[in-house]
């Protein structure tokens, strides 16, 4: 997002930029930079091999997988599916439309927990769904499925969100447009709407994964919390805290956090590309 | 105007003394508990506060926190005020000691019993008529029968699960690679491990997942009596763990605080008879004699075995089993 612009940044007719920046950068610090340098420093206490000893240890390796892998199928999903109720909420209109994009948040308000023992109740071997899918051969709850549900129910509304007011503001003329230039269907939608709608996908699939990955409160109920199976690498975090290892509980947030800003990273990145792209 | 305002203030500010005075002759204590004691401590506080009220006179409000063992006991450790902690295991308030030093070595002999003044044990809950007739452990590594236990990595309840099943292996003349071989095959009949001793009641009584729940014994008795009449039994096992829960000062927090005296007889008051009388209500094992006899029928005849006589100590137990890469993750994780 504005990573790229922030460095290229000369003179602005804008007057307040150095008061501006300076609360930025001091608000930042406070609520960001300040408890992440802690962590680092935490998790520095215990030494270099103790830290790389926890951090690849098979069952943190695989607590990996599992969370790296849901987040990323979880988003992927939301991504899919998001812009569809995106567009459908933007592109027409039907009695109830405003009760549907009221629906969207909901996942923002609901506690984790209470939307991690619903599913969980809905799905298990003798939940409302479960019981339909356990003959399937399907076990939704207490298996990498069940994450990957949870995790995205609570991203929904992230990729919605962030799409809509792009949709709102793609003038349906330019698709007529296009077509009058003899463009069909497919090409108006990959020449000309994709590339406007291509950023905000991207934010809303990042933050739709970054929410995702540090999620704790839904997925405990549903996982089972099955080492090497199910186990979330926050819940890792969990049994070292209990453990009172906090040096081993940060080393493993110290991983999550460098992974995740090296994704984030590259998303923008890729934005950064795409428009540039486009342009 | 003006004079409103200033009346308003001087009327707030006769509010604020009198209430402040009023408050010397309450004093709050904080009781930093863990999850099943919730019911339990409701019912002990007001019996407290009323023989406080009438042995000396001063009203004495009790504050409850509730959570898991470990998160407590962190808390405690970070800061949170607590005059009191009465956790599941000792190893927690061991921790507090360790960590923050808030009260003193020995802090496990200043009470009578190990400072646990009640107690309780690893019991069997299985479903009415006991279709897959679970009668002991052995029953447990059964094909087919599948078994709901928490995670022993992150509640309390379930290393006194864990540590029964092990003693048990240990009791029936098996050495430590049986034990372990015991524990192994066991883990295998565990389908979902919960957070916590509640998530797993829960899994097995509202989800209907699992033959058998391994459960506290106050947890159970609270189930078969209240949760679900006619809908589950419990099955008590030949032999299982005595589980005591222990309770402590925090000596850095009441000299500071200055509610020593009152925080002493809190937790003394646990071990005379209407304490004693509250807990067994409330489905745990009593210490006091007349109490035990009055509640005999409440509590199945198992033989118990401590924690003391088979594994030493909390400290020890933890560092075998517990730890990372311990003899629970190598069930996990074999060839370690």
């Amino acid at each position: 997002m504005g990573l790229s612009g922030f460095f290229r940044r000369r003179r602005s007719v804008l007057p307040g930029f150095g008061l501006t920046l300076g609360l930025t950068l001091l608000y930042l610090s406070l609520i960001v930079l300040i408890p992440l340098s802690a962590t680092f420093l935490k998790a520095s206490t215990a030494g270099w091999s103790a830290f790389w000893h926890t951090v690849t240890e098979p069952r943190a390796l695989a607590s990996y997988r599992v969370t790296f892998g849901a987040a990323f199928i979880g988003a992927l999903v939301n991504a899919l599916m998001g812009l569809v109720v995106a567009w459908v909420l933007v592109r027409y209109h039907f009695p109830g439309r405003r009760m549907l994009d009221a629906l969207v948040d909901l996942p923002f308000a609901l506690p984790t927990a209470v939307a991690g023992i619903t599913l969980t109740t809905l799905l298990s071997a003798h939940g409302w769904i479960g019981r339909y899918l356990e003959p399937l051969g399907i076990k939704a709850a207490f298996s990498p499925l069940g994450i990957v549900i949870a995790l995205t129910f609570i991203g929904l509304p992230f990729v919605v969100r962030t799409v809509q007011p792009v949709l709102q503001a793609l003038d349906p003329e330019l698709e007529e447009g296009a077509a009058s230039l003899g463009a069909g269907r497919w090409q108006t939608f990959r020449r000309v709407i994709a590339p406007e709608l291509w950023p905000a996908l991207l934010t809303g699939f990042a933050l739709a994964f970054a929410r995702a990955v540090g999620e704790y409160g839904s997925v405990v109920f549903i996982s089972g919390n099955m080492p090497m199976r199910t186990e979330i690498t926050p819940l890792l975090i969990i049994t070292k805290l209990e453990q009172y290892d906090y040096a081993g509980a940060t080393a493993i947030g110290v991983v999550m956090l460098v992974i995740s800003f090296a994704m984030l990273l590259s998303i923008n990145m890729l934005h950064w590309w795409s428009g540039k792209r486009y342009a | 105007m003006r004079w409103r305002t200033v009346w308003l203030f001087v009327l707030l500010c006769l509010g604020v003394g009198a209430g402040t005075a009023f408050a010397e002759h309450t004093v709050t204590l904080l009781n930093v508990s863990y999850d099943p004691t919730r019911e339990l401590y409701q019912d002990y506080n007001a019996a407290f506060a009323k023989h406080w009220k009438e042995t000396t006179g001063t009203t004495v409000t009790v504050n409850q926190s509730h959570g898991g063992s470990g998160k407590q006991a962190r808390a405690v450790i970070d800061g949170l005020e607590a005059d009191v902690v009465t956790l599941a295991l000792a190893y927690d308030i061991e921790a507090i000691h360790e960590k923050a030093q808030l009260l003193p070595k020995n802090w496990q002999a200043r009470l009578p019993h190990n400072s646990a003044p009640y107690t309780s044990t690893i019991v069997f809950l299985v479903r009415q008529g006991n279709p897959k007739q679970i009668r002991d452990w052995d029953d447990l590594i059964r094909p087919g029968v599948s078994v709901i236990t928490p995670n022993p990595k992150t509640s309390g309840g379930a290393r006194w699960n864990y540590l029964a099943a092990w003693g048990y292996a240990l009791k029936q003349g098996g050495d430590e690679a049986k034990a372990k071989a015991f524990i192994g095959q066991l883990f295998k009949h565990v389908p979902v491990l919960d957070s916590g001793a509640r998530g797993s009641l829960t899994t097995f009584i509202e989800r209907g997942i699992g033959d058998v729940l391994l459960a506290w014994e106050h947890e159970a008795l609270l189930a078969s009596r209240e949760l679900g009449p006619g809908r589950f039994e419990i099955v008590a096992p030949s032999a299982s763990i005595l589980a005591e829960p222990p309770v402590a000062l925090i000596d850095r927090v009441v000299d500071r605080r200055g509610t020593r005296a009152v925080a002493q007889a809190y937790l003394e008051y646990l071990y005379s008879e209407q304490g004693q009388e509250i807990a067994a209500k409330h489905y745990y094992r009593p210490r006091l004699r007349a109490v035990i006899a009055r509640y005999a029928q409440q509590f199945p005849q198992i033989t118990l075995f401590t924690l003391e006589e088979l594994f030493g100590t909390w400290q020890q137990a933890h560092a075998t089993h517990f730890k990372d890469g311990g003899i629970f993750d190598q069930i996990y994780q074999p060839g370690r």
